[in-house]
């Protein structure tokens, strides 16, 4: 989709939340939602094409391929994150979304674990025994 | 992309109507039936979005190799 085209739809989608805003404040909510959801799903096609030539370069430059998982899983976690943090924040809910903005950084932080190790090893690899 | 458009206009006609129906049914006194009437938009529309944030979830994860 054409960014123009996006743009075009956010625009759209802030004038009819305004209008329903005062009559029917739910659903002007779930206006913002399905904005979120239709651009994100614009994106998603793009980012899957990156992603794509990222991991042929990767099996090119023969690194490890639970490296590259690990940092696409990464990245998903922290756009799903955003999406809910900014649906919460919104809604009004701030401390919900500073806890889902907290879960998603745990949760990337977990799955660094092994990258981490092995980076500590490593490090460990090159002191020379005394 | 212009089907994704319908969405959003078909959720905006959807509220704007049933905030009429509400409004009409509460001028007519029954305060009840137009409850119901709120309710019943809320949950038609809270339908179209949840089925829409089930395949953004289904895509992300199908992207991101979860």
């Amino acid at each position: 989709m054409d960014i123009l085209q996006i743009t075009i739809l956010g625009v759209l989608a802030s004038i009819l939340y305004i209008l329903l805003k005062e009559v029917h404040a739910s659903i002007a909510f779930l206006i913002i939602l399905i904005t979120g959801i239709v651009i994100f799903f614009s994106i998603i096609q793009q980012i899957q094409l990156i992603f794509e030539t990222i991991q042929r370069l990767g099996d090119q430059a023969n690194v490890q391929g639970l490296y590259l998982t690990t940092i696409l899983k990464i990245i998903g976690i922290s756009y799903i994150a955003e999406i809910g943090a900014h649906l919460t924040k919104d809604a009004g809910l701030n401390s919900v979304s500073k806890y889902i903005e907290l879960a998603g950084k745990i949760f990337i932080l977990l799955l660094a674990v092994p990258i981490i190790t092995a980076v500590i090893e490593a490090i460990i690899g090159f002191i020379p025994n005394v | 992309m212009f089907v994704d458009a319908l969405i959003l206009f078909q959720i905006a006609g959807i509220g704007i109507i049933v905030a009429l129906i509400h409004t009409i049914l509460k001028q007519m006194g029954k305060e009840e039936i137009a409850q119901f009437a709120t309710l019943i938009g809320f949950i038609l529309v809270l339908l179209i979005v949840v089925n829409g944030l089930s395949d953004l979830f289904q895509q992300i994860r199908s992207v991101f190799l979860f």
